[in-house]
């Protein structure tokens, strides 16, 4: 095999992903009144954008063979955060923005913490996490409200050069920032090494526990960026138990979507990108569409039946029934 | 090394026989249900008095059928998120079929708990037959249920109300002085107890949360079983939906969201392993009371939404670092 098959089989679940989003994507352009414009584009960037943080937050962990059922909650908390220090001059609002993001990071080391050190299961360990995130957004927003530095939330949430949405750019520069040095270094490839096998990771003398923490980590960084666009969107702070458990619902949708094996090892936050893309994307074909209001909430969990039973297509492939049970 | 070791079993061998047996995890629970009533009548002398208790314990019987269901689940080594639109469903299915006149009101119960049996079924497949991850599955019918309910409600709260049969069963009196939800919650525990240790079924159940291989390769059918649990859970929790309706005299959006958490925290404080196949179901009784003592005590201390969410999360989390962690893995 050349080089460049081991480089799309690997690929497989990214560009899965892509296709999936960019088939969905044309379908409803063609399908909206106003076609293929810059205005349908932004705003469809400025959705989605918001969905592909938490999805790469939940990508990096579901790359460990863990789950982070708190990401939710973790945007619904740095969202309350920013809506009160976001604000101000030059120097307030960057020192706030540096205190959402470090609060984002500090809820995913506890989870890693927990989750690495303390040897709890994920699953429970973030539900646990996650209610108290909640309570925490609750005590500061117990009614929803608050402001945010409007030129920033303007500059990020605009467009640039009146065509490119400039929440585009930032999630492109985060990719380039967090996502890429994560992955080529040696957390990274740790990260994928423990979700792939654990034990053969640390016969192999992998730093497994280094990278599964660096995962929680910017895993919690990411969901923090995530609340942070959200305050730039709506200029307020709410804490909302059906938004933040929506986020966290739709983000494994997103990953599952996008190519990353919930068994971990397999896949890349690009993909979760393409895969959020794609997840809000059946949200508004049902307007395009012209779909009843009433019946979306029901179509979007079909779709989402759909989308995570397709990973069951493997099973096709399994010659010993014993590797049913891994 | 040996010394201490066999003075620890000599102290071991010193206690009363039924402490001997019982799960450390659940003498814990029990522990901290007479501490909750030690503080609760310290606060207020009311604690202790036997009407309190009894309506604690009515309370405490809606979580109580919900967590058995959850338990049977978590033995398995699987988890139920649907757990919150199933018993809203069960409870507007029930309300609704009540609609239907005298035969409505008739299969009222059974409507319910049937409509909650067939999401059970739905994710019961999707975890045993096509192998999605359990947590995946009951999140995505959590999401189809609560689709069904907007469609079916029109997006407002149904006016229908529970019929009396149901209220009766929730909040009536066949013996006086016993709410007849308590009598129910001692039926479902009777049976799940009987299902867990005199039953084919409970020993595969164990069997399969301790390595579902091993299982599969001593003739147990690990597929079927696996389905039928998630079919138990469904129906408990719509029963459950059922209870509350009639407690609460309706159905209504989103009743179930407050009993996610908490019945999977029941099970885990009663000591049942979240890595499944360890677990008695006294312990799960054991935690469903803990929890409802600690709702009580915290709304009588009027501790607003967000602290007892914060206290939930941490309670959970202190009791899973004490006897809910996973061995090391080297």
């Amino acid at each position: 095999m050349s080089e460049w098959r081991y480089w799309l089989n690997e690929q497989r679940g990214t560009l899965t992903g892509l296709v999936i989003f960019l088939v969905m994507f044309t379908v409803y352009v063609a399908n909206h009144p106003a076609g293929f414009t810059a205005n349908v584009v932004h705003t469809a960037a400025n959705k989605g954008v918001l969905l592909a943080f938490v999805a790469m937050a939940q990508a990096l962990v579901v790359i460990t063979a863990g789950i982070d059922l708190s990401v939710g909650m973790i945007l619904v908390l740095t969202n309350c955060l920013a809506s009160w220090i976001v604000v101000g001059g030059v120097m307030p609002t960057s020192l706030g923005v540096a205190a959402v993001l470090a609060t984002g990071t500090l809820c995913g080391a506890i989870n890693g913490m927990l989750v690495i050190y303390g040897r709890l299961q994920p699953i429970v360990a973030t539900i646990a996490t996650g209610a108290v995130y909640f309570g925490l957004a609750l005590l500061l927003r117990p009614f929803p409200g608050g402001s945010v530095n409007e030129d920033l939330a303007d500059a990020l949430t605009g467009r640039l050069f009146g065509v490119v949405p400039s929440s585009l750019v930032a999630l492109a520069a985060v990719v380039l920032l967090v996502w890429l040095p994560f992955k080529r270094s040696v957390a990274g490839r740790a990260a994928y090494a423990a979700g792939s096998s654990e034990p053969a990771a640390f016969m192999s003398g992998v730093p497994i526990r280094r990278g599964k923490f660096a995962a929680y980590l910017l895993g919690g960084l990411l969901a923090g960026m995530g609340g942070l666009f959200l305050t730039f969107f709506t200029y307020t702070g709410e804490a909302a138990y059906a938004s933040g458990s929506a986020y966290t619902l739709w983000s494994i949708a997103a990953v599952v979507l996008g190519g990353v094996s919930l068994y971990g090892g397999r896949g890349s936050a690009v993909g979760a990108i393409f895969g959020a893309f794609a997840a809000r994307t059946t949200g508004d074909m049902l307007f395009a569409f012209d779909v009843d209001p009433l019946w979306q909430p029901l179509l979007q969990g079909i779709v989402l039946m759909i989308a995570v039973s397709i990973g069951s297509l493997a099973l096709l492939r399994v010659r010993n029934r014993l590797d049913w049970f891994q | 090394m040996s010394e201490t070791s066999e003075s620890r079993l000599s102290i071991k061998a010193r206690l009363p026989v039924f402490l001997r047996r019982a799960d450390p995890a659940v003498l814990t629970a029990f522990g901290c249900i007479f501490l909750l009533l030690l503080l609760g009548s310290l606060y207020s002398s009311n604690f202790l008095s036997p009407d309190y208790l009894l309506q604690q314990l009515k309370v405490a019987s809606f979580l109580g059928v919900v967590a058995a269901g959850m338990m049977v689940v978590i033995l398995l080594g699987h988890i139920d998120l649907s757990v919150p639109w199933v018993m809203t469903m069960g409870a507007m299915m029930a309300c609704a079929a009540a609609g239907f006149g005298e035969i409505g009101a008739a299969v009222a119960i059974p409507v319910g708990v049937l409509s909650g049996m067939a999401f059970g079924l739905l994710n019961g497949l999707g975890v045993a037959y096509l192998r999605i991850p359990s947590m995946i599955v009951t999140l995505a019918s959590n999401v189809v249920a609560q689709g069904l309910m907007v469609v079916y409600t029109g997006g407002f709260s149904p006016q229908d109300s529970a019929p009396n049969a149901i209220r009766w069963l929730a909040t009536g009196a066949l013996l006086p002085g016993v709410p007849n939800a308590i009598l129910v919650w001692s039926g479902v525990s009777a049976a799940m107890v009987f299902l867990f240790t005199r039953t084919a079924f409970g020993r595969a159940v164990y069997g399969i949360g301790n390595s579902e291989r091993a299982a599969f390769l001593s003739g147990v059918g690990t597929r079927r079983v696996v389905m039928i649990a998630f079919v138990v859970s469904g129906g408990l929790s719509a029963f459950g939906g059922v209870l509350l309706a009639g407690y609460a005299s309706k159905a209504a959006q989103a009743m179930g969201d407050p009993y996610l958490l908490p019945s999977i925290a029941a099970v885990v404080l009663g000591g049942t392993s979240i890595l499944g196949g360890r677990g008695s179901y006294f312990g799960t009784v054991a935690g469903v009371i803990l929890i409802t003592l600690l709702q009580s005590i915290l709304s009588v201390m009027q501790m607003p939404e967000a602290g007892r969410q914060i206290v939930y999360g941490v309670v959970i989390i202190v009791m899973l670092l004490l006897y809910g962690r996973a061995p090391p893995s080297r």
